[in-house]
């Protein structure tokens, strides 16, 4: 588990059925490549994020699977279609088996 | 030193061109009329950036780059301020204390606290800047090593301590055992140096509002530091910044931490006392 690896989501709190809204996310993650070498010349091992998954109501309404060259603290918005109240959940899986979560309500009228 | 000032720099006709008529006093220059500085002064949304005469940083960004300060999810240096809050709670050391074990909450313990540094510090019987004063609380009540400066954690704690001030004012105190690191800071300001052969006053104070190439010139504020820079892509130090600033008119530059930079701190927070902390900022 990478240190102090925080995640942060930007979900409106409420919204209008059918309108589209903007999710935003940050995660704090050095995202190391695995292609710089340290002062001794040897190669800092490949550490990154490599998918993150986004449920609206247990449905799933984003993927992405993020690559090395994703630069540190990766930041991801994308928008949907606002249709029912209910949970957004995020998750983000790491090279090394953690997963990050954060979830958020959502009300829509 | 005196080599570089004999060597005719190209470069310096650039300068020139604005700074021509500059002496040790106001230049008068026949390019413009008025003040620089008016635009700024004239619009109401600066209002709460300024304190009299002087103006934050924020003043002189691009609309982008003020919407990235305003919001808190997309300021880089938020990322700091969350590494500093860790650090804050880490138990480091032998004597197997966090800073939070002695200053409990941070919001409480740490408010007002950055604005009145740097400020004379009887340990180092010479001024001290936040950085240093943690790490003089490290090694003495922590037992801890130094934390170096510009690294990751000390950043994230010098980010941590400042916004626990955020909004407000910058308030040091240049009276007392300070005065003569002040009258120290000032001299450095007011000393042409490098192969440019000018003085911080030049651009920030008598040139301020006024463009160099395509750069508007601030005030040279610090309210702002520690500061996600646009051009470093990082989040930074205000001693980098002197350190860059130095660099640019070809000038030596001083260790980040010496007492050189130190003191000029002092004096270019007291040009900005009254203004407000926006610590962590973004700028250009």
């Amino acid at each position: 588990m990478a240190e102090n690896v925080k995640p942060r989501i930007r979900v409106p709190n409420n919204a209008k059925r059918g309108e589209v809204i903007e999710i935003k996310t940050l995660v704090s993650h050095p995202m190391e490549s695995g292609q710089r070498k340290n002062a001794q010349g040897q190669t800092i091992p490949r550490k990154i994020i490599n998918r993150m998954s986004v449920t609206y109501n247990g449905k799933p309404v984003f993927e992405a699977k993020l690559e090395p060259a994703i630069s540190a603290n990766p930041y991801i918005s994308f928008f949907i279609k606002a249709t029912e109240s209910g949970e957004l959940a995020f998750a983000w899986t790491d090279d090394d088996g953690s997963v990050y979560k954060a979830t958020q309500q959502i009300t829509v009228s | 030193m005196a080599r570089y000032r004999k060597i005719l720099v190209v470069a310096s006709t650039i300068l020139a061109a604005g700074l021509a008529a500059c002496s040790e006093e106001k230049p008068t220059s026949t390019a413009d009329s008025g003040d620089p500085l008016a635009q700024y002064r004239a619009n109401p949304k600066y209002a709460e950036f300024m304190s009299g005469e002087k103006m934050s940083g924020y003043v002189f960004a691009s609309p982008e780059t003020q919407a990235m300060q305003d919001d808190d999810f997309e300021n880089p240096g938020m990322l700091a301020v969350q590494d500093g809050e860790a650090e804050w709670n880490r138990v480091d050391g032998a004597a197997g204390k966090s800073c939070a074990s002695c200053h409990g909450d941070a919001a409480q313990s740490m408010k007002g606290v950055a604005v009145t540094y740097p400020k004379f510090e009887p340990k180092r019987g010479k001024l001290a800047s936040i950085e240093h004063r943690i790490n003089i609380c490290r090694t003495e009540h922590m037992q801890a090593p130094e934390l170096k400066w510009e690294s990751k954690p000390l950043l994230g704690l010098t980010a941590y301590v400042e916004y626990q001030s955020r909004g407000m004012p910058i308030n040091v105190k240049i009276d007392g055992p300070a005065a003569p690191f002040f009258e120290k800071g000032k001299e450095f300001y007011e000393t042409r140096r490098g192969q440019m052969d000018v003085s911080c006053a030049h651009c920030h104070v008598h040139n301020a509002g006024r463009n160099m190439g395509v750069e508007n010139l601030s005030q040279g504020q610090s309210n702002g530091y520690p500061t996600y820079r646009l051009k470093w892509q990082s989040f930074g130090s205000l001693h980098r910044r002197f350190e860059g600033c130095n660099q640019e008119v070809r000038a030596a530059t001083y260790p980040r931490g010496s007492d050189e930079y130190t003191n000029l701190e002092l004096y270019v927070a007291w040009r900005g006392n009254g203004l407000k902390s926006e610590a962590p900022s973004v700028r250009r």
